[in-house]
Order: structure tokens, then sequence, then C-alpha cells
């Protein structure tokens, strides 16, 4: 074939598919895969000319073509215009699927010309998926390239300083547009082994036999391991260390890991896994939380006082009865939420590379200057892996291998998204135990079939909530009674449903409050963090609510929001006085004003569809909270000519999913040492090299890295003014103290706040509904970068119209149904609104020059703003999501004014008693 | 539960002639598949779907089986084309718009520029779109076998779901034709999904109308699915509609009496048997309209 121009000519056996030639036999690894199955699009080339699916493309077909990948785009240097689009309209944030994006939009170009309209990207784009930008990025960029005026339009904010505030692309952003970008899959040892998990199948079974000794025995198999050979701690987990590395006696879910293989290639793994057999006795299984509550359900976990209760958070405030006796008003209703799935684009992969590993043994090369990578030393056992927070990673997997942690070294490598789903163990500790016992380096990559099994979704909840108000609209009591569905393993299960617990009352000045939140053990997968972090689930709930209120009062939606919004002086359910950065108000002002413009209905009749407008708002905590010590390390090197700082390094150990974390720390050191943002060079999550920075969660990274990082620069700058023209600071940040849970006192360092106003239309015919326009406020602080904060709410949102239209991850008595990715539907290009999206900058005193997070904020609230819009539409309250539209047909044609059942609900929502009573 | 084995092949070939192709299926004794795009063999093959094959026949390179040509009285279209040149092609646009448009909403470009409509119609899914709309057409195929080279109707190759009377190790529908649209005729497709889920169509229905100058309907053909096993030609409603008037009450009319005549299904997590009634009911006449026009406009 002709390969970017040139003619190659391969050997390679005819079963290959063009994606793994392309990556594996002439290691351009540009091309990503995500699925293997023809859905994600990422893997898209060109082959005369039209984009095709790599990964389902044989390599013979492709003999005698000319085959194009991204690879063939930049040449010496200078970008194809796609490629500086992408970069100037900040199109790229994980990058993963930046290659199948761009190919993909060749061809379009390349056919269209200047002639190409929106219309036509949307067509072209449709089945390439990106979960990160929301698409709206991906579109001016395309636009541009093709000969538009659409320059890149980040939203106003207050006039930037030298480097803070400054809409910039991250700095990672151009390797991921070349293609050059590594991903953990992208690295390839000498000498490297596959490894693959044999998985229960099964949701609930006590083991009775594992039979490995067939799949010892297949040739180029190098290692079968089971929990016996597991030489330190047999368990890990974030919280509660109750998840087994390899299962012996019991298995508690469907993707439980019972073995282990590492063999020469991914086809002896996969064939060597289908030769173990394991004998269960299969167990009744709990299948929801409901069912988990009952008095005599089966024990997920035996020997627990509390049976299958994980925990049971609670918020007391003021009197709960006597704020329902002075309401005029009482709504109440109960409402569910679905099982989601992250559905980041890059399949889990981690690297084991062995202490001592040496690259010449097996045709490599070693390089005494490289400190990471295939040419390396590698002095003790190193893990390359895409991870939230490296740190845990390093001390889990040590924990497991019996060794002290500074025994292990995490490199965290680019990570094609997290979302929450990359924070707990996934193919860590397999890959380093691998390595240790073969002395080679070992990859386990999962496939999306067994990404999908095997980590963490977002808790199914069931929330019945109460909301009393008096005529004039003030809220006088809100009582909410939460079950959450934590699957087998605790996991993050804690605090995500305590997250949701303390944000159910909502952004709002409510005197009375009463929240009884059950976190259950199931046999389903284990939830974990999904951003939104349990509140995308309370908002919900609140929001329906609030809108109900309104109707029966006679008042306006917004209005009702804006009655009992917080402000400075009003405090939280859990009795935290808000002093400062509360913009809540200001993006309310916002929303409505943009909403209302000219001509302003709430609703009206287009041919067979309905239009309507729907409101809703939200806020998120910022930081760990609660009492938890919230620190990160970060060091910074900084080089100085004749007193003036010319150049710096910044380490820290926090990750980079996408967001854009580097860019900002990179402006916060600038910012300090008065120097150019190129003039920052940042390293991110080697724990050889990399202060701890925390987890990579709860919207915490631009506080607290940014934190660390701008006080250490600070401190940098302090010292080369004095002397020297090199100094190396390190400085421990640590967040203003927090009180817990139930303390009254500050819970949280900082609060961010949203409203979001969505114009969905709803086709009468059908039930189909389609969300044409989102008008968002968020008020963070300060934007450090506009354009990567633009990217976040764009990406955002649509992530929460998912949520609300398309995505649920369906599981039948503990079996996953969302087996494969064609079973599971994330936003396309196709389900994109047009959005606006507002600043505001109330600042927070102890943020980075006022800053705090926003990386959750944006995915909270639309759900509810679509529910709200649906119902004034057809007078139908969606109660379950996602929005099914053979229910919401079926209750128009009936005039049934709830819909009780979610796509892939198979029973309505059960009753629960409030405050959990049995 | 099995890690999805990655099923391979050992050869892959792309045979230049229909003669070539046999020959290899015939050496190869059952143990050789026939594969167009891939889309869904492949994709299929992947998941551990089929039972392992020893070799790929390819039939996309076949010498004049890549291309859509005309004779005197039809449109014909080889193995090769793929659903991407189906949509872009003049003839079918304006001769077969329900062909055009049912290949036109089938997975995203990627699929479309490998997916063929050979492969769409061997593959014999109830709802398969192209085959929908090549079966309201009254589309005809050519099958290839060691017993030489047989013209017969689209409908006669359905079998049951995925199931198909084409032997796909013995056996290459080598071409596809249909009647090009006339003056007074006109044709339309539309296909219900939703956002969630797999994606199949809730329902998928095709109609091809011929209508005379007294606004009578002279021919009606009808395709739906997924309303049984195989791809439904809905013949008493074409009865209904043939020697009527062309409005609106017809058509109404014709959707009750497919209604009558067929027993949909609730299919789990894609649609309740009311929904595709409701469904059927609100577009077949949407489309005969449709069709109307277009007859009206290809007439005037
Ligand atoms: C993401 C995605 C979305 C899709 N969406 C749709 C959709 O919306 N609607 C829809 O209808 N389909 C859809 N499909 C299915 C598929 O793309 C189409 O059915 C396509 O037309 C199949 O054609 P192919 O050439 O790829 O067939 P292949 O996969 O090559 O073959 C399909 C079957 O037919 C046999 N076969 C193929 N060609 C011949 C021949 N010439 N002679 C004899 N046997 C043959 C094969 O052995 C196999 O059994 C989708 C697929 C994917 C991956
Ligand atoms: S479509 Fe090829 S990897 Fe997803
Ligand atoms: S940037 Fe598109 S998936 Fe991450």
């Amino acid at each position: 074939m002709t390969l970017n121009g040139k003619p190659v000519e391969l050997d390679v056996p005819e079963s290959r598919y063009l994606s793994e030639v392309l990556r594996n036999d002439l290691g351009l690894t540009g091309t990503k895969v995500g699925c293997n199955e023809a859905e994600c699009g990422i893997c898209t080339v060109l082959v005369d000319g039209t984009p095709v699916s790599s990964c389902v493309y044989p390599a013979f077909k492709a003999r005698g073509a000319n085959v194009e990948t991204i690879e063939n785009l930049s040449n010496n240097g200078s970008l194809h215009p796609l490629q500086q689009a992408f970069l100037e309209h900040g199109a790229v944030q994980c990058g993963i699927c930046t290659s199948g994006m761009i190919m993909t939009a060749k061809a379009l170009i390349d056919d269209k010309g200047t002639s190409l309209t929106e219309d036509d990207i949307s067509v072209a784009l449709k089945d390439t998926y990106c979960r990160c930008t929301g698409y709206h990025s991906v579109v001016r960029a395309i636009m541009q390239a093709s000969g538009h005026d659409v320059a890149p339009s980040p939203p106003q904010t207050r006039p930037a300083s030298a480097a803070i505030g400054q809409a910039r692309p991250n700095p990672n952003a151009r390797a991921k547009i070349e293609g050059s970008a590594r991903f953990t899959d992208d690295y390839d040892f000498p000498g490297t082994l596959y490894a693959r998990t044999k998985r229960s199948g099964v949701p609930h079974a006590r083991i009775r036999s594992i039979e490995t000794s067939a799949a010892s025995a297949l040739p180029g198999v190098r290692a079968v391991l089971t929990h016996e050979d597991v030489p330190g701690h047999k368990r890990h987990g974030l919280v509660i260390d109750d998840w087994p590395v390899l299962c012996g006696d019991k298995v508690r879910y469907s993707g439980d890991a019972v073995a282990i293989v590492a063999a020469d290639s991914d086809d002896i793994a996969a064939a060597a896994v289908d030769l173990i057999e394991v004998d269960y006795d299969e167990l009744a299984v709990v299948g929801d939380a409901i069912q988990a509550a009952r008095s005599d359900a089966p024990l997920v976990h035996e020997g627990r006082d509390d049976g299958n209760l994980l925990k049971h958070i609670k918020v007391d405030k003021g009197d709960i009865e006597a704020g329902f006796a002075e309401a005029d008003v009482i709504v109440e209703q109960t409402y569910r939420t679905q099982a989601t799935e992250h559905m980041f684009l890059e399949p889990e992969c981690s690297i084991g590379v062995p202490a001592g590993y040496d690259p010449t043994e097996f045709g490599g090369v070693l390089d005494a200057a490289a400190v990471r990578g295939e040419t390396a030393q590698h002095d003790k056992i190193t893990i390359y892996v895409g991870s939230q927070i490296p740190y845990q990673d390093r001390s889990q997997t040590a924990a497991a291998l019996g060794v002290e942690p500074d025994e292990v070294r995490v490199v965290a490598t680019l990570m094609g998204g997290g979302f929450g789903g990359k924070e707990d163990i996934t193919g860590q500790i397999h890959a380093a135990l691998l390595a240790e016992k073969t002395g080679r380096p070992v990859k386990m990559l999962y496939s999306r079939r067994e990404s999908l099994l095997v980590h963490p979704k977002r808790h199914a909840t069931v929330i019945r909530i109460r909301t009393g108000a008096k005529k004039d609209g003030r809220l006088t009591a809100v009582q909410a009674t939460l079950y959450g569905d934590a699957g087998a393993y605790a996991s993050l299960s804690e605090k995500v449903l305590g997250r949701a617990t303390t944000h159910a009352a909502g952004p709002y000045d409510v005197p009375n409050v009463k929240v009884d939140c059950f976190a259950m053990y199931t046999n389903n997968a284990p939830s974990g963090a999904l951003r939104g972090f349990g509140v995308t689930q309370s908002c919900f709930a609140v929001e329906s609510n609030m809108d109900t209120l309104a109707e029966k009062l006679e008042l306006d939606a917004v209005e009702i929001r804006r009655i009992n919004a917080l402000d400075v002086g009003k405090t939280t359910s859990t009795g935290q006085v808000m002093r400062e950065s509360v913009g809540l108000n200001e993006c309310i002002d916002k929303v409505a004003a943009d909403m209302r413009g000219n001509d302003f209905r709430w609703t009206w009749e287009e041919g067979s569809s309905r239009f309507a407008w729907g409101v809703a708002v939200a806020y998120k905590n910022t930081g760990l909270g609660g009492g938890a010590v919230d620190k990160a390390g970060a060091e910074v090197e900084a080089w100085a000519d004749a007193g003036k700082a010319t150049r710096a390094e910044v380490r820290i150990s926090s990750a980079e999913m996408g967001q854009g974390l580097p860019g900002v720390l990179a402006a916060c050191a600038a910012e300090e040492l008065g120097i150019p943002i190129e003039s920052v060079n940042v390293l991110l999550g080697d724990t050889d090299f990399c202060p701890d920075g925390g987890p990579t969660t709860a919207s915490r990274q631009t506080f607290v890295s940014g934190n660390a990082v701008r006080l250490a620069a600070q401190q940098a700058a302090e010292k080369l003014a004095i002397d020297g023209d090199h100094v190396l600071v390190r400085y421990d940040y640590e967040a203003p103290e927090t009180q817990p849970l139930g303390s009254g006192g500050d819970m949280h360092v900082a609060f961010s706040f949203c409203a979001q106003a969505a114009l969905v239309e709803i086709d009468m015919n059908t039930g189909e509904v389609h969300v044409r326009k989102v008008v968002a406020a968020h008020d963070v602080g300060r934007a450090i970068n506009p354009l990567t904060i633009q990217g976040q709410i764009e990406g955002g949102i649509v992530m929460c119209i998912g949520f609300a239209l398309t995505e649920h991850y369906i599981q039948e008595d503990g079996k996953p149904w969302t087996n494969v990715m064609a079973r599971y539907k994330i936003p396309s290009i196709t389900h994109t609104p047009a959005i606006t999206s507002h600043i505001v900058e109330h600042s927070a005193s102890t943020g980075p020059y006022g800053a705090k997070g926003v990386g959750e904020l944006p995915s909270i609230p639309t759900a509810p703003a679509i529910t709200n819009a649906i119902y004034r539409a057809t007078g139908v309250r969606v109660c379950s999501l996602p929005v099914d539209q053979d229910e919401l047909l079926r209750a128009m044609r009936e005039g049934s004014s709830t819909v009780e059942l979610a796509w892939g609900d198979r029973e309505p929502i059960p009753a629960i008693v409030p405050g959990g009573k049995r | 539960m099995t890690t999805a084995s990655t099923n391979r092949w050992e050869h892959y070939y792309t045979p230049a002639t229909v003669a070539e192709a046999l020959e290899i299926l015939r050496r190869y004794d059952g143990r050789a598949r026939v594969v167009g795009g891939g889309t869904d063999l492949l994709v299929e093959t992947r998941r551990g779907l089929h039972r392992p094959v020893e070799a790929m026949v390819d039939v996309t390179h076949i010498e004049g089986l890549d291309v859509i040509t005309s004779d005197e009285d039809n449109i014909v279209i080889g193995c090769g084309v793929t659903h991407s040149r189906i949509v872009r092609d003049a003839r079918i646009l304006k001769y077969g718009m329900c062909l055009s448009e049912s290949c036109g909403v089938i997975g995203g470009p990627q699929v479309r520029n490998v997916g063929t409509l050979a492969g769409n119609v061997a593959h014999a899914l109830p709802a398969g779109d192209g085959t929908i709309g090549l079966l309201a057409l009254g589309g005809e195929i050519e099958v290839a076998s060691d017993d030489g080279i047989r013209w017969m109707p689209l409908q006669d190759s359905f079998k049951g779901p995925g199931k198909s009377f084409i032997d796909r190790y013995r056996q290459i529908l080598t071409r596809l034709r249909f009647r090009p649209t006339a003056a007074g005729e006109g044709s339309a497709h539309h296909r219900v999904m939703r956002p969630q889920g797999l994606c199949l169509p809730i329902i998928s229905v095709g109609v091809r109308l011929q209508i005379d100058d007294a606004n009578t309907i002279t021919d009606a053909r009808i395709s739906m699915g997924p309303v049984g096993p195989v791809p439904y030609l809905a013949e008493p409603a074409m009865e209904v509609l043939v020697g009527g008037p062309a409005t609106n009450e017809q058509f109404v009319r014709a959707a009750e009496v497919a209604l009558e005549n067929v027993e949909l299904r609730t299919s789990k997590y894609r649609a309740s048997r009311e929904y595709r009634e409701q469904m059927v009911r609100t577009y077949l006449p949407v489309i005969l309209n449709r069709a109307v026009e277009r007859a009206n406009g290809a007439a005037s």
C-alpha cells in the first residue's frame, strides 16, 4: 500500500486489521483505538481519501490502496490548517479522539472546501465521538480550517494579567494534534508480555475451585496467577480496603478478577483465560439498593454489623417538623437516577516494568540519560498508567506486593479521559504482579468490553424529596431520603453519596433540612466517582421539585430560585455560613436575561414539535472538605539571567485528563515569576520526581495544586531576586481547615455556582427529545484560562445531556446488559445544542488568584433543566432518567402527569419511606 | 464470561473475478466466508459471535461489480458498491429515492464508506435499512454459485432473522437491481430510532407508489421492519391502496390494514408494541404522502 505518500511493503499475517498494522507493525501510534467495534470512530484513517474505521478494516483489504494517517498532516513542524485550528479553538482536551476527528474532518474539507456548512460537519462526524469537548470547539475549528472566519470566542472574563485570564491552548495539545502524544498503550517496551484477566462472569458466588493448569500449559503463556500469588495485602480500596486483588473465596460482581495471565501475545493470553476453569456455588443476587436494604436480603459482605449498609449519611439542620408545619405548600416526589458509565474513549491500560529491566536483553536500546520510557533504566518496579491518583496507585500496589510505597514508582502517562473513572485500581496491581513474576514488561490493556464490565459507575439512586415553602416562595423545609447503589465494593461511595447528601437541599438557604442517605452494597458493578460526584443525582430531584413548587405557587421558575438562592451571609444545609464568593444570583440574572431576550415565550409549537425552556441551578464544593486534610506538594525549579527569571519547571503529581491542568499550573508559575507561560515546563505525575498532588477529584486541582504551584513560584521568585540564577523550591500547600459533616462549621473551602437554561424540542409524534440550546453561567471565582474553562463547560453540559437522554448502564440481576459500546450511547455531535456560556467571577480569597473549581459543575443542572422544559411543553413530569420517548409518548397520549419508567428500567420507581424507616 | 477472543482467519482473499471467488469458496468447502465491507461480519467476528473460518473472501474488489450501472429496464448495483456511493448516485436519487434515503441513515460515514448494500441484504436482518428500501422498490438480486447465476426477487432470499437462503460460505450475491421509478411514480423511506442502546430501528418503512392522472393509485409497494422474522412486504395494505384514490384517508386506512395483518412485538430496550403501532400509524401515511408528492413532482 501507499502510506502517507510513500509506498510500503509489509510482510504481516493476513489476519490483521489495519489499526493493528499501523500501530503495532509500523509504530504509527497516532491512530488510536477505543472500542474495536466500529462504534467510536477514533481509529479513523483515510483509505483512498475516505474515512474508515481502521479497527474493523482488514489490512489486506487496503492492499494497493492509499492510506493516510494523522502522522501525514504536519510536516517539518508546520501544522495543517485543521491542526492549527484545533489548537486555537481548544478542540483538544484529553486528545484520544483528536486524530480520528481530524482525519474525518480532513476528508470533509478535501471534499467540500469553503462551501462546508455546520450541517455537513454534523453529518460527517456523527459517529466520531468525543467525550471531552462537547463538540462545539471542534465545529468552530473545522469551520475556521475550511476558510470561514471563525475566531476563537472564549467567554468574557475580568481583564487578564500577564498570565492569568489568558485564553491559551493547553501546553500538551500540540503533541496530541500531531499524533505524537503517547498514551499508555502507545508505549512499546522491548520484550513486553500481554496480560488478560479471568473475570467471574457471575454476580455472586462462592468459589469452589480454580483450575489453571490447562492455561499454564498453553505454549506462549508465561505466568498464571491467582489469589494465592498475591504476596502482600490481598485487598485494595480508596477508602475501605474491601476489594480483592484476586478473588479466592467469593465473587461479588460479574467483573471480579479471579486469575491473571501473561503471555507472548494478546491472542494467547485471551485463549489462556478461556482455559481457566472456575467452579462456583452461585448465591442469591442483590440487584439494587432497595432490595439490599431488606432484612432478608442476601449479604454481599459477610460479617458486618450493618448487613448490606455501607454507610448511613445524615444531614440535620433546624427542626424539620416545624419547617413543614410552617409551609403553605408541600411538594413531594420520588425520583430515580440510573447508573451511568464514564465512557472515556481510552480504555484502561497499565504497563508493569520490573525492577532491573534491561531493554538490551530484548533487542532494545539503553540510554543512560533517559529517565522514563522504553530506553530508560528502571531500578524499581514501575507502573505506567493513565491515572487520576498516581500516589494512591503507588501505595495500593506496594501494599499488594508487600513492599514499601517508595519501592514502587508510578509514571502517569497521558490519560484519554478520566471523569472519575480512573481513580480506582484496575490493572495496576495485576500488571505489577505479572511483571515481577516474569521479569518482563507486562501490558494489561482492557478491551472496551472489559472496561465496561469492571470499573466503577455512577451511583444509581432513588431519591424521595419533600419540599415545603411559604406562599411567597421562601423555602421552609427540605427532607430527602436517598438510597444509593454502591455496588460490590466501597470504592468512593461514602464520599460520593456524602456529596449527594450535603447538596440535597440545593444551593438554597433552607432553615430546616433533614437528609438520610443509605449507601448499600449490592452485586452490581461498584459505584464510584463520576463527574458531578453524587450532586448530579440529588440536583435532579431538588430542581424538579423546585419547578413543581413554583407551579403550585404560581411563581416564575426563575423567581423562586432567586428568592431562595444562597448568597453571602446565608447558610448551607450543613450550617456553613457563606462569607464570600457566592455568584449564584449573578448567574441566575445572566441566564435569565439571555434566555428572555426578544419575544420570549416559555413554550410554543411549530409543526409537530413543541418547544419549551427549562431552568435549573446548582452548586458544587471545591476540594475534599469535611475535615479531610487537603494538600498538595509542588516543586518549582527556576532559572534566571541577571536576576530576572527566564524559565521554570513545575513538578507535581496531579493528574491531567484533558481538563487543562498543565496550562493552569504554568499560568500560576508564570504569573509569579514574571515570565511567559511558554517558558514554563510542567511535569506531572511521576512519583519519583514529583511531589504528591493528591487525587484529581472533587474539582480540587486548580484550587489546591494551583495554590501549591503559585506559592512555590512566589518563593522561587523571591529567592531569585536575592541571589543566584537557579533555585529549587518545594512547597507543601494545605488548604484551609474544614469541619466534618454534622459539626455545622465550614465543610468546604469554597463552592462554585451555576445556572443553566435549556431550550428543548419535543416531537409530539414520537416523543423524541432534542436539546436545541443551552444558556449557562458559571461562577468560577477567577477564570485562569478562559479557553479551557469554556471547554470544561461545553463538555460538561453535553455529558449531562447524555445523563438526561441517552445513557444507562443496565444491569439485570447483577449481569450487565450493557456489555459492548454499541449498547451505550454517549452524546454524539448530533445531540449537541447551541451553547451560550457566561463566566461569573466572585473571587474566593483563598483560591489561587480567586479561582475555585469548575470541572464538575457544568454537568450537574443540565438534566433537570431539560426535564423541567419537558414538563412545561407536555405537562408530563419525568421522574426517572434517561427519558424514554416510548413512555413519554404514552403519558402524553394517556394524559398522565408523570413518567416513572426510564429507558432500561424494568419496574416503576419503588416506594421508599421518608427517613428510611422500614 | 469469556474474554472476547480475537477470532482470526488465516487468509484474506480479494479475488478479481466471480469465478475466482467461487473457486476459493469451493476449495475451502464451507471453511471460507464471503465478506463485503465487513461492518457486520467483522464486528460480530471480533465479538466471537461466528464460528471461526479459515479464510475470508472479500467480494468488493471484483471487476465490474464495484459500480452502479443501468440497462434498459433496471438500475444495477454491484456487490462491491458501498452505501456512500449509493447515497451520492444521481440516478438513484432521481429514480430510487427511497433506497438513497434508507442507505443514507445507516451508521455513520465510516460505516457507509465500507458497508455494502449486498452485505446489508445478505445479513438478512428484519429491519436492515437498505434492504427495506430495496424491498419497497421491488428489488431483485443475482446470486452466483457453483450451479450458475440466477436472478431472484429480493424477498425470496430471507429465511429468518439473520438467516438468508444465500449460503454465505458458498454463494455470492453479485448484483442487485430495481426498475427505476418512472413518471407518475415516487418512493420514500423513513425510520424511527431512539437515542439509546443498540443502533437498530424501532420501525423502518419504505414505499413505492404509482398514480395516474386521475390521482388513482395504480401500483403500490410497502415494506416494513422489524415486524416479524424477515423484512415484510405489506401486501394486504398494498391491495387496499391499488385502485383507490391517493388520499390521506386511504393512507390511514392502509396503515390500519397493515397493522391488522402483522403481529408487532415488544422488544426489550427498543420499543413497546403499542409504540411501534403508533409509529406505523403516524409515519406510513406521512411517507405515502411524500411518495405522492414525488410522483407528482416527477410527472410535472
Ligand atoms: C456502527 C454501526 C452502525 C450500523 N448501523 C446500521 C443501520 O443503521 N442500519 C442497518 O441496516 N445496518 C447498520 N449497520 C450494519 C451494517 O453496516 C450494514 O448492514 C451493512 O450494509 C453491511 O454490509 P457489509 O458489506 O459491511 O456486510 P458484511 O459485514 O461484509 O457482511 C454481512 C453478511 O453478509 C454476508 N455477505 C456480505 N456480502 C455478501 C455477498 N456479496 N454475497 C454473499 N454474502 C455476503 C457476510 O458473509 C455476512 O454474513 C451498522 C453497523 C455498524 C458497525
Ligand atoms: S471505531 Fe475503531 S476503535 Fe472505535
Ligand atoms: S478530547 Fe475528545 S475524547 Fe477527549
